[in-house]
């Protein structure tokens, strides 16, 4: 787990006049399993592209180990990539599918055999090996492509969007022996996904991009526990913001007077809150507490969703035991943990 | 799968029948369509049994229905060493075999760009290559003889070859260009991404996936070719002597039967290529890629 497998430097990439990726660096930890995550047309895609070889950078470095991939054709790059849909080639059966890109570096015959039945026993079908792939269902036909790709032991996993036209059951499934797979073998997985929950279930690293930029790069945690901006925070499902300012390191909300410590410079600022850590009963000594009307409870399954109109500020959701009786209407008081909220810069643009 | 079990169950007992949603169909549309198929058949069909009966003729006076006398004279014409029919055979399927491998070479990366990509001028390169079928190609060879004469290529047989390009090629770079627009190019891209070169490209994932269509223009060029006359006899000069022109000469004789064996070896070919391709097409994987358009 040492040492930088992947390293982009000042990539950028323009389709037309619009650009797709404006000055991307990042480094991905050689055995990690990064998710890269975005919403769509963000340039996730394009990124993953560049990184496979099937797109070139307009300008800045794609590097593998250290070593420069610009100029290298997709197919020399040491990368095995697995896109959207299956792609199977329809003229040849599940086999020779698996076996397509050791026949392209003309590997012999038994050893071929070899790694293909090794690779589809391990995917858990190595019944279907002579299937033609028109008789595979969706998550069979993904399973194959999975292998196709890894049967190569490639230095570097590329997945893009692997399982987004999967149903949800069968999608949680492949979830796990994409895990399992990297698990053992220890390949670094870089993982395009528009799906924050499945980013924060797959994978060990999450790459935040939004519009063409790197938002934030780190472990799952802390995009919900230290947000690195609001609009990270805002696409991790933060719904609570409470705007303020901050002065020598302290921040203070504007409507309710909340403090919180600070190491943002002085100017505007947002104290974000996940919905979770506001408490809607008996607040204990430590929280800060502030006062407000429940103007509607909503019940989500798992919680309950209360929104509480604060006097004389924001709107704020929170989420409490489904058996919580709230009387709406009726003043009361929330409580919020003194560790409670990340402070973050109210500008929505990005940092760089 | 339906269409089977609805001809079982449209000849089943109709008890069977009220189970069966799917062959319930009013009795006046089957008869119709019974009907339309038998007349398409009787109009196709019947000129080619009265050639076929011709060609065995041996006397076959006016008021009489069929010939009094068999006879296998045609026939046997078409084999006599002293006539040049079987020359014709050869001649014709080697330049019918050379303007489809040709057409399709052409086509090939014409119709990838007209289905592929979207570029300035795309309309008006296809108009061009359609051009060549709207404006008659007697009128455009007349023009371009003086250059095959020039680069002597009148009176031969590559010139008869490329001369049939212009008819043919726009066909195939039609029918390839619609397979190319239903083609999902990412399986290019996942081929180059599994280690395939663009040659090996080509070779092992574009061309299979879109063999079907390949065969169709192929098929379709060389029967274009096949059945050519005015440009072979114009740039041929009637040295390159295809069966077309064989049989026109023989239809300006007054033998009928000579004329009718020749009509028949004319259009037995063809027609099995066609018969054979169907099978081939429709048996095997050809459904999977690339019809939608065409």
């Amino acid at each position: 787990m040492t040492g930088t497998a992947i390293s982009l430097t000042g990539v950028r990439k323009m389709f037309g006049d619009t650009p797709a990726v404006r000055d991307l660096t990042t480094d991905i930890t050689a055995g990690s399993f990064t998710a890269l995550l975005g919403p769509s047309g963000c340039g996730k895609s394009t990124t993953l592209a560049m990184i496979g070889g099937l797109l070139d950078p307009d300008s800045g470095d794609v590097r593998f180990d250290g070593r420069s991939q610009l100029g290298v054709p997709a197919e020399r790059r040491p990368a095995g990539l697995v896109f959207q849909k299956p792609l199977l080639f329809p003229h040849l059966n599940v086999e020779q599918n698996v076996a397509f890109g050791l026949r392209m570096r003309r590997l012999d015959r038994a050893n071929t055999r070899d790694r293909v039945t090794s690779i589809l026993d391990r995917v858990q079908l190595g019944a279907m090996a002579k299937r033609r792939v028109g008789e595979l269902s969706g998550g069979q036909e993904q399973r194959v492509a999975l292998a196709r790709a890894l049967v190569l032991e490639p230095q570097v996993l590329l997945l893009d969007e692997p399982f987004s036209q999967l149903d949800a059951t069968l999608r949680a499934e492949m979830r796990c022996l994409v895990k399992d797979l990297h698990t053992e073998s220890q390949v670094t997985t870089v993982f395009v996904t528009h799906d924050q929950a499945e980013a924060v279930e797959v994978a060990d690293t999450i790459a935040l991009m939004l519009d063409g930029r790197l938002e934030g790069q780190g472990d799952p945690e802390m995009f919900y526990t230290a947000p690195p901006s609001l609009i990270a925070a805002r696409f991790f499902g933060v719904t609570n913001e409470l705007p303020g300012t901050v002065r020598t390191g302290v921040f203070t909300a504007a409507s309710t007077g909340l403090r919180r410590p600070a190491t943002l410079p002085d100017g505007p600022a947002v104290l974000v809150i996940r919905p979770e850590t506001i408490t809607l009963t008996s607040p204990s000594g430590d929280d800060d507490t502030m006062d407000g009307v429940a103007v509607a409870a909503r019940f989500a399954g798992t919680h309950l969703a209360v929104d509480v109109q604060l006097t004389g500020g924001p709107l704020v959701t929170a989420h409490a035991p489904v058996t919580t009786s709230v009387r709406l209407g009726a003043p009361m008081t929330v409580g919020l943990p003194r560790a409670g909220g990340v402070v973050v810069a109210a500008d929505l643009r990005h940092a760089g | 799968m339906t269409t089977t079990s609805r001809r079982v169950a449209a000849g089943a007992a109709p008890t069977q029948e009220a189970t069966e949603p799917v062959a319930r169909r009013p009795l006046s549309v089957r008869t119709g369509r019974r009907l339309l198929v038998g007349l398409l058949l009787v109009t196709v069909l019947l000129p080619l049994v009265a050639l076929l009966i011709w060609s065995v003729a041996g006397q076959w006076r006016y008021p009489d229905l069929l010939p009094q006398q068999l006879s296998l004279r045609g026939v046997g014409l078409l084999f006599d060493p002293r006539s040049d029919i079987l020359q014709g055979l050869g001649t014709s399927a080697g330049i019918a075999t050379a303007v489809a491998v040709l057409a399709c070479l052409i086509g090939f990366p014409a119709g990838r760009a007209i289905g592929l990509y979207r570029f300035r001028g795309r309309r008006a390169v296809q108009f061009l290559l359609l051009s060549p079928v709207i404006v008659p190609g007697l009128a455009v060879t007349l023009g371009i003889q003086v250059f095959f004469v020039r680069y002597h290529l009148s009176d031969s047989i590559l010139g008869v070859v490329l001369v049939q390009l212009m008819p043919t090629v726009p066909y195939a770079a039609i029918i390839l260009g619609a397979a190319f627009a239903n083609l999902d190019i990412d399986y290019e891209r996942q081929a180059r991404a599994l280690g395939a070169g663009p040659v090996r490209v080509l070779l092992f994932v574009t061309v299979p996936l879109l063999r079907p269509a390949i065969a169709v223009a192929a098929l379709l060029t060389f029967l274009i070719s096949w059945s050519e006359y005015v440009l072979t006899l114009l740039i041929g000069g009637g040295q390159v002597k295809t069966l077309p022109l064989l049989l026109f000469a023989a239809i300006g004789s007054s033998d009928t039967t000579a004329a009718a064996a020749l009509a028949v070896l004319v259009i037995a070919p063809p027609l099995l290529l066609v018969v054979a391709a169907t099978r081939l097409l429709s048996g095997r994987s050809g459904n999977g890629v690339g019809f939608g358009r065409l």
